[in-house]
């Protein structure tokens, strides 16, 4: 249907916003109109989430015009953009685990009878309805607690089609579902718009964008790009606009000769997490854990640096059996993990950069016992230099630093280990584009140095370009292992989103 | 995409089964079965005017308090100075009565709820407003009250026959067996308990101690909740004392020393999660008469009294124990319902 | 690994610190904390009378010793995110240990021993039920401070043990030469060194600050996070039983009731010493000044006959306002920080 003739229900023009120094979103446009469905498209860091924020209240734009109906509109608060009738669900969904679902869906804004009370019956009735709608069996009385993201997810559509919102924005909703789910997600959105309500769809997975929505918007290192019509373009193109170049630059995987086997995991299994996982990672490659976000792949890397439990299996490292649930001795053995939550896991945010070079290795600069800040800074500076961390002075906090600057002091914490076997998890997840190109050399020279790499990515342009090899999870196991010469895009997204027999 | 039938609504039945499982039916099953044991080694304990006075009596006045707690408790915080203000209101109502010995008596709870509140609102300024954790700042006015009271009151005491008979009267008096002061207990029960469930104000408490970021995200006025609920443990704390001084009758500057624990003890003992989110005031108030009777009932049971402050610890460390493992088997089962469906 | 090029070869120097050595010496909470406390002590010098004198100075640190021993253990429990509620209690159950020991007829030594064992198995029972069960330290040791209390009033009753060795009580009183210095001070000086090297210069001091600043980051960098939390607490029901021990013979009694209400003491101490109450930050020297502020206030207005309770007064309303302080601190640091981040450059 064509759209662009009618009036954008909410419209941003010029729109920047600045935390200091960094600037988040630059001069970003956006028009949401009814009846449509606009997707937004960028690498992590290119702003997305930023524009999402002002949306939603959460954050104020610096500059620029925000409308809606028309109407010049300013939130404040997250109740402000509620009250306007912006709705937003969240990657993360964002539930009271304790209370009922229905009170989640109507927290704030219950029904309410004489003195104030709350009418739960009609709560309940109105849920059963919604879920009746959304075509989905959740017992609303039950607490949040221990439902699942996707059924989070409905949850969180049941609030905002109980808001009668009349825009809905969606943050990556897709990113942890399986098939299934996606399409039940897809047949309520298309219903909504159907409605007349105006929706924005955030994803990374250029199949669903190009099968959902009408429009799509590209945005690039907190840049707007363009807004095109899904008709009037194509994939190659999008591609193109989000990452500024040509793909193939990106990912200078160069041959390594492989070795030896580093790291060999056998049957390791976590009942309800994952089963039965078994690989290979051998000197001088790299080899890729892809699949969709929940599909055990973190889960399945902290076990085997021991800071998860696994119930069954066994992790070998270089020939030498490794205790279960001890991360300590991993690290002794030669293993580091660069883990997927550089805020909350790679790094102490609070503590100093020399602090975290050398949170690893700390052991061993003693004398005696006794370690010093002066031989702390010491390593710490060689590591710095190594990597070129940007940091005014080594005791500065590491929360202070830039994302791709916070992820070289992650590497260097875990290269001044020395490391025989580096797991790694979503290595350039959020960091801007020319640290990305810097991190994928630096994995690619590591390997040319005979270590081990494991690197678990949800990116499959990252995946395809580095990887000697893909290993696929799907719900827990293990459903392919390509190698780079077979591996494409279609080869990989079906082992992930399907089980093993159907993919063998 | 297939249609589903809806749920059913919970019926008559699975409310009864729910209630059962309850935890304010466990805690109330073991006050009964302490009741009884106690009574059958000496039947005076429920079978006499007094015995049946004082198994109703004394826990009142930390249950009142421990009502307030509550709802701190639930927002995921905690207040640790309500002994204090126990103790400081209790005083001041003493004091009013020996400064103006005709002062009326229904002004004299007004003056010490009003009091009580504005001590809950300091305490609830600086939480809300200071961004400190609640125990931090509810340890410092713990001392800081304790100490106005002690250099307001010195070694000086009020006596019963300094306050006038029919306010004491009313620490003593029985409607129908059942004591003044229960009565007024129940009435604040009634009233918290069917806020704290069926107002909007009452679930964002819940809402917040549930997780404060969704909260935030939702956009709950949670600086305003916060200082609600430190308000109201005041406002409880406050009518504490009043309590104190009508029951006891002799005020010194010690009074209502070590009811933050109690009071606390009695939430968490009736199933008030210590980190927010869950559990009811009925269940505290539960808590609070569970273990003050075992305080009362050891010595009946031939335990010296001097065990009660170990009873009372290990009673909350089991309570705590018992939420974990429960807890973590609902989580369990949870998840099961959810790889089953 | 020394090959590894990262572009065009770099041979720049990080400076080691953002401030000058001065700067960073003097500018801190620790150093607020100790010009405060030598403020109060010249003021106290000056307007009171008899303060500063030997005999004053002795009757001061005497107080303080079990305040200043616990806080030892408690600060490195605060800076891990824990809190142990639980010491004013282990204090009096030690001291009941130490005299129902005596009283059976054992030597102060052994009696000693057997009481630094309930301290530490107090604390294992705190730190298994936090690391082990995974329940929140300020509820268990809420409990645990109602428990231990009942246990050591339940084990004496009302009555008190005040029959010591007097060679041991002797030698608890006893200063060094005429300075007015407790004896004791020379074990606490001991002990406080060993905390100090223990928090500040080993790898196991540095897990705990990590413990506290990112619990998650600490594990994910190999720092046994339960096992530092565990000995923690142990640490910390051993420190108080040594105060038990401490305080029985000074004050020749052993009650049930002894030391009520000193983890209060303890805790407003080390808040006010500099150690954050959200973990993470904070250092002993800090801590012991924030012990000996309290103890020098109310010895003051105890020599000018100002009822001791205006110290809890003073104390909670000092404790209050460094939170406020460090809150509000730690808000302007952020802002002013904020912007000096590198601009995130897209090359």
């Amino acid at each position: 249907m064509d759209n662009s003739q009618a009036a954008p229900v909410l419209e941003l023009k010029g729109v920047s916003k600045s935390f200091g120094a960094v600037v988040a979103l630059r001069n970003a446009d956006l028009a949401l109109r009814a009846g449509s469905i606009h997707a937004v498209v960028g690498e992590n860091g290119a702003g997305k989430s930023t524009l999402v924020k002002i949306m939603a209240g959460l954050y104020q734009r610096d500059t620029g015009t925000f409308e809606m109906d028309g109407a010049p509109v300013h939130f404040r608060t997250t109740a402000e953009a509620k009250d306007a009738g912006v709705a937003v669900i969240y990657q993360e969904p964002t539930l009271f685990p304790d209370l009922s679902v229905t009170e989640n869906v109507f927290m704030g804004r219950q029904p309410v009878s004489r003195f104030g009370r709350i009418d739960k019956a009609a709560m309940r009735t109105e849920v059963v309805g919604l879920m009746e709608r959304l075509g989905v069996r959740i017992d609303p009385g039950r607490p949040c607690e221990g439902l699942s993201i996707a059924d989070q997810q409905i949850i969180e559509i049941a609030k905002a089609i109980s808001l009668d919102a009349r825009v809905l924005i969606m943050d990556e909703p897709t990113a942890a579902l399986s098939g299934v789910e996606v399409d039940r997600l897809f047949a309520v959105a298309r219903s909504l718009r159907d409605e007349g309500r105006a929706l924005m769809f955030i994803s990374h997975r250029f199949d669903e964008v190009f099968s959902l929505c009408d429009t799509v918007t590209v945005m690039r290192d907190g840049t707007y790009i363009s807004t095109d019509a899904i008709a009037d373009t194509s994939v190659a193109e999008i591609v193109r606009r989000m990452v500024g170049r040509d793909v193939n630059e990106l990912f200078p995987k160069q041959a390594a000769e492989i070795g030896r086997p580093l790291l060999e995991v056998t049957g390791l299994t976590e009942p309800g997490v994952f089963s039965d996982i078994s690989f290979t990672v051998r000197s001088g490659e790299i080899v890729a854990l892809a699949g969709l976000v929940g599909a055990g792949r973190s889960e399945v890397a902290r076990a085997v640096f021991g800071v998860d439990p696994y119930t069954t299996g066994s992790v070998v490292v270089d020939g030498k059996p490794l205790p279960r649930r001890k991360p300590s001795a991993a690290m002794k053995q030669g293993i580091a993990l660069v883990p997927e939550d550089r805020r909350k896991q790679g790094l102490v945010i609070d503590a100093t950069v020399a602090s975290n070079i050398t949170d690893a290795i700390r052991p061993t600069l003693t004398t005696f016992g006794l370690v010093t800040a002066r031989r702390e800074n010491a390593e710490a500076q060689i590591w710095a230099r190594k990597l070129e961390v940007k940091t005014a002075a080594l005791d500065a906090v590491a929360g202070t630093l830039s994302g791709g600057n916070q992820q070289k002091v992650v590497l260097a914490k875990w290269l001044a280990a020395n490391p025989k076997v580096l797991i790694i998890d979503e290595p350039t997840r959020g960091i801007d584009v020319g640290t990305k190109s810097e991190v994928h050399r630096m994995m690619s020279e590591l390997a040319g140095m005979g270590l081990a790499i494991l690197m678990i990515s949800s990116e499959l342009p990252e995946v395809l370009g580095m990887a000697d090899r893909v290993l696929v999870m799907h719900e827990g196991r293990i459903t392919a292992d390509i190698p780079r010469a077979e591996a494409t895009p279609e080869s990989v997204m079906f082992a992930a989103t399907h089980d093993k027999e159907d993919v063998a | 995409m297939t249609t589903v039938a809806a749920p059913p609504a919970p019926g008559v039945l699975s409310r009864l089964g729910s209630l059962a499982r309850s935890r304010e039916t466990g805690i109330f099953l073991a006050f009964a079965l302490v009741v009884a044991a106690t009574t059958v080694k000496n039947p005076q304990f429920l079978f006499s005017g007094d015995g049946w006075r004082d198994l109703l009596l004394t826990p009142a006045i930390v249950a009142v308090v421990a009502i307030g707690q509550a709802v701190v408790i639930i927002t995921r915080s905690v207040d640790l100075s309500v002994g204090s203000i126990v103790g400081l209101t209790a005083y001041l109502v003493g004091s009013l009565f020996v400064a103006v010995p005709g002062f009326p008596i229904p002004l004299v709870f007004l003056v010490g709820i009003a009091f009580g509140s504005l001590l809950g609102l300091v305490n609830g300024a600086l939480v809300a407003f200071g961004r400190v954790p609640a125990m931090v700042i509810t340890l410092g006015t713990l001392y800081a009250y304790r100490g106005i009271n002690v250099v307001w009151t010195g070694s000086n005491r009020i006596n019963a026959s300094d306050m006038p008979r029919d306010f004491l009267a009313l620490g003593t008096q029985q409607v129908l067996t059942i004591p003044v002061i229960t009565i007024l207990a129940v009435a604040i029960l009634a009233m918290v308990g069917w806020y704290m469930a069926n107002t909007r104000g009452g679930r964002e408490f819940y809402a917040i101690g549930s997780d404060p970021d969704a909260a935030e995200l939702y956009g709950l006025a949670k600086t305003k909740r916060v200082l609600i609920a430190f308000v109201a443990s005041g406002a409880a704390s406050g009518l504490g004392g009043v309590l104190f001084a009508a029951r006891y009758g002799t005020i010194n500057s010690q009074v209502g020393d070590g009811f933050e624990l109690q009071a606390i003890g009695a939430a968490v003992i009736g199933g008030v999660a210590i980190v927010g989110g869950s559990g009811t005031v009925l269940g505290a108030v539960f808590g609070a008469y569970l273990l003050l009777t075992i305080n009362r009932a050891l010595p009946v049971l031939g335990i010296p009294d001097f065990w009660q402050r170990a009873v009372v610890g290990a009673l909350i460390i089991g309570a705590i124990i018992l939420d974990r493992v429960l807890a973590n088997r609902q989580a369990k089962r949870l998840m099961e319902d959810r790889s089953a469906a | 690994m020394t090959t590894l090029t990262t572009g065009s070869p770099d041979t720049r120097t990080y400076a080691e610190f953002g401030r000058p050595l001065w700067r960073r010496a003097l500018f801190n909470r620790e150093m607020a904390i100790i010009a405060l406390l030598l403020a109060v002590v010249v003021a106290a010098s000056v307007m009171v009378p008899k303060f500063a004198t030997p005999v004053t100075l002795g009757y001061l640190l005497f107080d303080v010793t079990p305040i200043l021993l616990i806080a030892l253990a408690m600060a490195p429990v605060m800076i891990t995110g824990d809190i142990d509620l639980s010491v004013g209690s282990m204090v009096g159950l030690s001291s009941v240990t130490l005299g129902l020991g005596t009283q059976m007829g054992l030597s102060v030594p052994v009696a000693g021993l057997i009481a630094l064992l309930v301290g530490a198995l107090g604390g294992l029972v705190n730190g298994l039920l936090v690391t082990r069960i995974g329940l929140p330290a300020l509820a268990v040791t809420i409990g645990t401070l109602a428990l231990y209390r009942g246990i050591a009033v339940g084990l004496l009753g009302t009555t008190a043990i005040t029959q010591f060795d007097r060679w041991w009580t002797t030698l608890v009183k006893s200063k060094i030469g005429g300075s007015g210095i407790p004896t004791v001070m020379i074990v606490f000086v001991l002990l406080l060194a060993a905390f100090a090297i223990m928090l500040h210069f080993t790898p196991f001091g540095r897990g705990v600050f990590s413990i506290g600043l990112s619990k998650d980051a600490a594990v994910f960098s190999g720092v046994d996070a339960e096992r530092t939390r565990l000995v923690l607490f142990v640490l910390s029901g051993l420190m108080a039983a040594l105060a038990g021990i401490y305080y029985a013979l000074y004050y020749n009694s052993a009650r049930g009731d002894n030391a009520t209400g000193m983890e209060l003491q303890v805790i407003a101490a080390v808040v006010l010493g500099g150690v954050s109450v959200f973990g993470g930050r904070g250092a002993l020297h800090g801590v012991v000044a924030g012990v000996l502020l309290i103890g020098v206030l109310s010895k003051a207005l105890q020599l000018v006959n100002i009822t001791s309770d205006v110290v809890s007064i003073i104390t909670g309303v000092l404790l209050v306002l460094s939170v406020i302080a460090g809150s509000v601190l730690s808000w302007i640091q952020a802002k002013r920080l904020r912007p000096a981040a590198p601009p995130v450059k897209t090359s």
